[in-house]
């Protein structure tokens, strides 16, 4: 990632990200992973990404999610989890799917 | 599925009727909408919701015409909310009232996308051919009181370009999520209005650049989606994401098709949701097999390897050029055709000195034998 790293990596990020209202998860059953669906676009999720999205209920931090996440990734060092989470919630957030929890 | 099938849908875009109060120069339907009738009832339209659902159909559109017509919209809506299907309802908002969007909402619709034919109210009644911009308004700012995502989609020509500034100004003040300024593509009415529609090469450049910055403003709380008229592009898009792709469109005659305008190509049938299952027409219809995958495709197409990217390009916009649907588009600066779309370039550039008069969508079929 280009970005990583740098001060801004995340800026758009909401400090305790929920799904926006456009955006809704969706177990697929011919694939048996899920989907984040938004108008006219669809992403099939993989694991990790669909898992860092069930925690975006707008209660948990960057950090509470990472930390979270820890506990189903234990093998995985915690910076490099770290840097994934906040790339790819930097990219859902880029795409205004994340919105400040209420 | 058995090895050479259909691929997988993802997307269902439900036309539920073709009658629309507006009549945009540039409506989508084909031309002879007025001969087709209306035929699915809320029955026919729930199993086609379950039967698109179950082959892996995952966002259905429900549009028209003006799906706002139809008084059984709240049914179609529930039906797809139980399927978990991503609902998304594409209107005019002529006619709508607070207490139905609300019920709508309520029926599980999650986003709704209002059309603005301009940011100023007396043309864009004038391009709409009806008065429709205050209601219009007053339904945007329904939908975000409701709660509900909105999209704002514009659709842009010659008229309208150079007032980009202010479709942005309009979307923001009414706190789209989405923005969808959408070139008119020359299809069907459009094509019938080219010559009053086409925008020059530079007015493009400009909105082009102004919607480009309004992304990057507006990164993170609007998504702003500007789609390039085919007409100034070197290699045309992947239209519908391949025929019979990964769209299915189901038309208010219960046709089931690859695009909007495919039942208007000559020579190529397509089953009826009314007789046969969803999943039996997409596998099997012999319309959807004619232009699907890479067998059907004429040099330059056949040995480019853009081939598995834009698929040909589009076939109702090679048809409705070179009277051929079964040649590489047109837009394509490759395509032996190509002199076509830089004549109309080139047209716009220098527009003949008389008044280009609109042919506004009515119910009267089009004189123009060739279409």
């Amino acid at each position: 990632m280009a970005h990583a790293g740098l001060p801004d990596a995340g800026r758009l990020i909401p400090p305790r990200p929920a799904l926006a209202a456009k955006a809704r998860l969706r177990y697929d059953r011919t694939s048996g992973g899920y989907m984040l669906l938004y108008p006219e676009r669809g992403l099939a999720l993989n694991p990790t990404a669909a898992s860092i999205l069930k925690l975006c209920k707008g209660e948990l931090t960057v950090d509470g999610i990472v930390e979270r996440l820890q506990r189903e990734y234990v093998d995985r060092p915690s910076p490099e989890l770290r840097q994934d989470v906040v790339d790819f919630l930097e990219e859902m957030a880029r795409r205004g799917l994340l919105v400040e929890g209420t | 599925m058995s090895g050479s099938a259909a691929p997988r849908p993802y997307t269902l875009v439900a036309e539920l009727t073709y009658a629309c109060p507006l009549h945009c120069v540039y409506c989508s339907n084909p031309l002879d909408f007025a001969r087709r009738h209306d035929a699915l009832d809320t029955d026919d339209w729930r199993r086609v919701l379950r039967e698109a659902e179950e082959l892996g159909v995952v966002q259905v559109n429900l549009t028209g015409g003006e799906p706002l017509l139809r008084p059984d919209l709240e049914g179609i809506v529930e039906e797809a909310r139980s399927l978990d299907l991503y609902t998304n309802l594409i209107t005019s908002g002529i006619p709508l009232e607070r207490e139905r969007l609300e019920r709508l909402g309520r029926a599980g619709l999650d986003n709704v996308q209002v059309s603005f034919q301009d940011p100023r109210a007396a043309e864009s009644d004038r391009i709409a051919g009806h008065p429709s911009f205050d209601h219009k308004l007053q339904v945007a700012r329904w939908v975000k009181e409701l709660g509900l995502p909105l999209t704002v989609n514009t659709v842009l020509h010659r008229e309208n370009l150079e007032r980009i500034g202010e479709v942005i100004a309009l979307a923001e003040e009414l706190r789209a999520d989405r923005l969808e300024l959408a070139n008119t593509q020359y299809l069907g009415w459009a094509f019938r209005n080219r010559a009053a529609l086409l925008p020059t090469a530079d007015q493009l450049q400009r909105a082009r650049s102004l919607a480009a910055a309004a992304r990057k403003r507006l990164e993170g709380r609007m998504e702003v989606v500007f789609v390039v008229p085919d007409y100034y592009v070197e290699f045309p898009p992947a239209c519908m994401d391949g025929w019979g792709r990964r769209f299915m469109v189901v038309s208010p005659d219960g046709l089931l098709l690859p695009c909007l305008l495919a039942h208007t190509l000559p020579g190529l049938s397509f089953g009826n949701v009314r007789e046969r299952s969803v999943q039996e027409l997409w596998t099997s219809s012999p319309g959807l097999a004619a232009f699907r995958g890479e067998a059907w495709m004429p040099e330059p197409c056949k040995s480019c390897e853009r081939r598995t990217v834009d698929f040909g390009g589009c076939r109702c916009q090679a048809y409705f050029l070179t009277g051929n649907a079964a040649v590489t588009d047109p837009a394509c600066s490759l395509s032996p055709h190509h002199a076509l779309i830089e004549a109309a370039r080139v047209q716009a550039a220098d527009p003949p000195a008389e008044l280009v008069r609109f042919s506004y969508r009515t119910a009267r079929p089009p004189s123009d034998p060739s279409l």
